[in-house]
């Protein structure tokens, strides 16, 4: 264990608990005006005319833009991160509720949302296509007749895995079991909406962005391909960002029309989304309808898998995953299990619904995928009479089988998932629990032990495999010792509330030994740092953190060089012991980094061929992603009257390789945990038959208080994995990946006794009291 | 547009406001205390509280002329401050607590929670954790799931004094 590593304090917090935090919409620049977006009241209409005279004519308005000002500078479509387009503001048709019609510059917040109210906008309204279902219905209308000779609604057919093998493996088996489930549209919600400011120098030509942007570098590169600014020209600050989830991956219309706003008035604008705009416009998640097929032996050996998914992908496809995997990752269905054969088949459509799908913590769809085979496994288990935990067991990964190739084709690198599956019993009580349970269901009180066992895939990614738009997905780290041994460590990714700002010095120190206080870490400005793609997917500590050991196991290597010639030996001679350069031999003779910086920044002569000072530069190219797990059991109590559900109990047991903060890690989990909880019970975005969307406001979509949590029971497993330099994993998505199924498990093993086979989520109380009677809703449509 | 006059954390301020304006867009865009945030509109999320004299309110729905000639304490008034410091003083119990029991992540509920803390333990100085966990419930974290929250106000609860861990804040 390295001495850096540890429940350290967040050197972020000094300024968040002082009300010191800055976030875009914190920011006041001088001569700084306001933009407002007018947005569709309609899912589907053609946009007839749109007149703004009597907004121009608003006192404190200085300018409105339109489809039609777009076009005349060529930006009203951008592209989208999935090689499709999408509408900047509305030209031709609009294609969901909430779709960007007009943008209003004003001179304060308040007089931008007046003149909003000024702006006519005639449509005629279009039959909407809502339920992804009957998307592919002949006669159903086109949503997307912008793109040339689009005659329906299919967006691509995806498959992955071996067809004929699993086929055969199905043939072979004594049980099948199937079930059709939904993983419904769901939204990351950080509770800061996302936002821009833009301000243009008309001398020097430099934009400068300070944006609530997950990937600072990705979005220059976005702007000066889409808006045509040279690319040095363009500056992006990613401020303090108050939660991102996903959500801040994309790039938004507003923003496009803020940069617009800033050009054509030569002033800053700033411009920030209100809390429906949010939820209706902005990347939303899921939105999955997965049929889900298990093969088994009587005895309860897992033979195969096969799944079929329509993807709701919304109006524009604008997922955000690896240009390879338009489904995501979610050919990693099989899990957790020993299987031999798989094959999943994707189809995606449009509907009248926001763009989006890839995003809320999920890796990649991730969170799909092991909801689809927690679930089937359980329906087995339930099929063959067998207690979940021992159909788990006996088809769990062993120990000896890492690193595994899955049937689908990832390498997963390291893992003990029995280990960790048996850690969570016995932090449950698990056989006591099930013991409860049967007293219980004897007195008629429905009891439910839910159980999910996930493998993440996080730290995407290798550059062959994986880019977005183009863009491979390997990150950059900048290391510059200072001559007094003080650190300064600049990185490419973006900080949420993840606490880079001290696991990265805890990084850099526990290379250097130094102490993590006198590791500085800079993010969150592309002139600052090195270009990397940002922070999703978990992705931080598995490329950017490995890139942070890298460079400064450069420094380290530069330090030794300058070492020898400060002791007079030779570098090989040398020796690193404790945090210092030690000459083999001679425990007397050795200089920390701090003594070897003043040197490298001296007169001191160094060998031909080196360079003084210590500073260095790294790009990290992940070999394979990394590969998490979990472990997780839920315990719920079920009112059958009401559908109300309590969830008495949470434990989880996490494995994500070595912790470099382990407070921060467990904070992850925490709030990973609280996710899978609303999105199992309370969150979801339907639509009715208009497309209008139910989900718009804090009223409708509901997030999980501190009363719908229960106090979280932590354990951990320690698997280092073999490729990162420190062993680490990443962690930040795993418990939302992992604890829905968990969730949905409990409440449907409560339920047992009344027959209910499955309900999909949200498990609201109408939902768990319509499943009891029999008659389970559709939780995407108000109607069904 | 009319005028009023709030004291705000101890210093009165005279503005000219419009009637309609929101009392959390008063502190941050008016008077520029950016400290309380704006996170949803419909009184649900909680990021906006402040107190309004001694009682915790939802600043995104409350007119800044409901503050006329009333008090307001923000999160900038937390730190308890020595006469004539600009800064530099002592944090409260709930500040050093959040810190102490990584009671954040993006810190953009944290202003609002602390409030609402301070309210609780200066009404019950030993509350439990499903009292605290009543007391927050109508404010909401994205990113802790809130356990490391309850514990922080339970750390507050417990060095009421404001003794201990004052390091870990610095």
């Amino acid at each position: 264990m390295n001495d850096a590593y540890g429940p350290v304090p967040r050197k972020e917090d000094a300024r968040f608990i002082r009300g010191k935090g800055r976030f875009v919409d914190d920011i006041q620049l001088p001569g700084m005006l306001y933009g407002a977006v007018l947005r569709s009241p309609l899912a589907h209409a053609r946009v007839v005319s749109v007149d703004v005279a009597n907004a121009l004519a608003h006192p404190k308005v200085e300018a409105v833009i339109t489809g039609e000002t777009l076009t005349e500078r060529n930006l009203a479509w951008m592209p989208t991160l999935s090689r499709d387009v999408q509408a900047v503001l509305a030209t031709d048709k609009v294609r969901y509720q909430g779709q960007e019609v007009a943008f209003v510059v004003a001179q304060d917040r308040y007089s931008a949302r007046d003149a909003l109210e000024l702006i006519s906008v005639e449509y005629e309204p279009l039959p909407p296509v809502v339920d992804a279902k009957r998307a592919l219905d002949p006669g159903v209308p086109v949503v997307r007749d912008d793109l040339p000779g689009k005659a329906d609604n299919h967006i691509f057919d995806w498959e992955a895995g071996d067809q004929a093998a699993t086929d055969a493996a199905f043939a072979a088996a004594d049980v099948v079991v199937t079930q059709d489930m939904l993983y419904p549209r769901s939204h990351p919600a950080p509770l800061e909406t996302c936002g821009i400011i833009a301000d243009l120098d008309d001398i020097s030509g430099k934009l400068t962005l300070w944006c609530t942007s997950q990937a600072p570098h990705a979005h220059r590169t976005i702007y000066a391909l889409v808006a045509g600014v040279p690319e040095h020209k363009i500056r992006v600050i990613s401020p303090d960002i108050g939660g991102g989830f996903g959500n801040k991956v994309p790039v938004y219309p507003g923003y496009l029309c803020a940069i617009v706003g800033a050009m054509m008035t030569g002033r800053p604008v700033k411009w920030v989304e209100d809390r429906s705009e949010n939820l209706m416009s902005t990347t939303f998640a899921r939105d999955f309808h997965m049929h889900g097929e298990i093969a088994a032996t009587r005895e309860g050996k897992i033979l195969g898998l096969r799944a079929r998914v329509l993807a709701d992908h919304g109006a524009f496809n604008a997922t955000a995953q690896p240009t390879k995997y338009p489904a995501g990752f979610f050919h990693i269905f099989t899990g957790s299990y020993d299987l031999p054969a798989a094959h999943c088949q994707v189809k995606a459509v449009h509907t009248n619904k926001a763009p989006g799908g890839v995003a809320y913590s999920c890796s990649f769809r991730i969170t799909e995928a092991v909801y689809l085979v927690e679930r089937m496994v359980d329906l087995l288990a339930r099929e063959l009479d067998l207690d979940p935990a021992e159909l788990r067991m006996r088809n769990l990964l062993r120990p000896e089988q890492f690193p595994y190739t899955a049937p689908t084709g990832w390498e997963y690198d390291s893992g003990n998932y029995p280990r960790a599956l048996r850690l969570a019993m016995d932090m449950a009580g698990y056989e006591q629990l099930r013991a409860e349970q049967a007293e219980k269901r004897a007195r008629g009180e429905y009891m439910g032990i839910g159980i999910s066992f996930f493998t993440e895939g996080v730290g995407a990614g290798p550059r062959a495999h994986m880019d977005i738009l183009g863009l491979g997905m390997a990150d950059g780290a900048d290391l510059r010792v200072y001559p007094t041994g003080k650190a300064v460590l600049a990185i490419s990714v973006q900080t949420q509330g993840q606490g880079h700002e001290t696991t990265f010095a805890q990084l850099v120190a526990g290379e250097l030994g130094l102490s993590p206080d006198d590791v500085e870490v800079v993010h969150g400005d592309t002139d600052a740092t090195p270009f990397g793609l940002g922070t999703y997917g978990s992705r931080s500590t598995p490329v950017s953190g490995a890139a942070a050991v890298m460079v400064a196991r450069k420094v380290r290597d530069r330090a030794r060089i300058v070492a020898a010639a400060m002791m007079e030996v030779s570098a090989d001679d040398l020796d690193w012991v404790n945090g210092r350069w030690q000459v083999r031999g001679d425990p007397e003779q050795s200089a920390g980094i701090a003594q070897i910086a003043m040197a490298a920044h001296g007169s001191l002569e160094l060998p031909d061929g080196v360079e003084g000072h210590l500073d260095a530069e790294t790009v990290y190219n992940p070999p394979n992603l990394t590969f998490p797990f979990g472990a997780y059991i839920c315990v719920t109590d079920v009112d059958p009257g009401t559908g109300v559900v309590k969830i008495r109990r949470f434990i989880a047991v996490d494995d994500c390789g070595v912790r470099i903060n382990p407070m921060i890690v467990e904070g992850q989990v925490h709030g990973g945990l609280a996710d899978g909880v609303g999105m199992a019970l309370m969150q979801v975005i339907a639509f009715d038959e208009n497309g209008n969307c139910l989900g718009g406001s804090f009223m409708d979509y509901l997030l999980p208080t501190a009363m719908e949590c229960p106090s979280w029971e932590l354990g951990e497993t320690v698997t280092p994995s073999p490729h990162h330099p420190v062993g680490a994993k990443g962690v930040g998505e795993s418990a939302t990946v992992g604890s829905p199924p968990a969730v949905v498990n409990s409440v449907l093993d409560a339920l047992a006794p009344f027959g209910v086979r499955h309900a999909d989520m949200p498990l609201t109380p109408a939902g768990v009291w319509s499943a009891i009677q029999g008659r389970p809703l559709r939780t995407d449509l108000a109607v069904s | 547009m009319m005028e009023i006059s709030v004291t705000v954390n101890g210093t009165t301020y005279r503005r000219e406001i419009e009637p309609r304006l929101l009392l959390i867009h008063f502190l941050r865009d008016d008077l520029r205390l950016t400290g309380s945030h704006w996170g949803c509109d419909t009184s649900n999320c909680g990021a906006c509280v402040v107190w309004l004299d001694e009682i915790p309110v939802k600043s995104c729905t409350v007119l800044a002329a409901m503050a006329d000639g009333h008090r307001v304490r923000t999160v900038e008034g937390l730190e308890l401050k020595g006469a004539g410091e600009a800064g530099g003083g002592r944090l409260d119990p709930v500040q050093e607590g959040f810190a102490q029991c990584h009671g954040l992540q993006c810190g953009f509920c944290t202003p609002g929670m602390m409030m609402t803390a301070r309210w609780l333990l200066d009404h019950d100085p030993d509350p439990s954790p499903e009292q605290i966990r009543e007391a927050i419930s109508g404010q909401i974290c994205r990113c802790t799931g809130y356990e490391n929250i309850v514990r922080a106000i339970q750390w507050a609860s417990k060095h009421a004094d404001g003794s201990d861990g004052s390091e870990a804040a610095q």
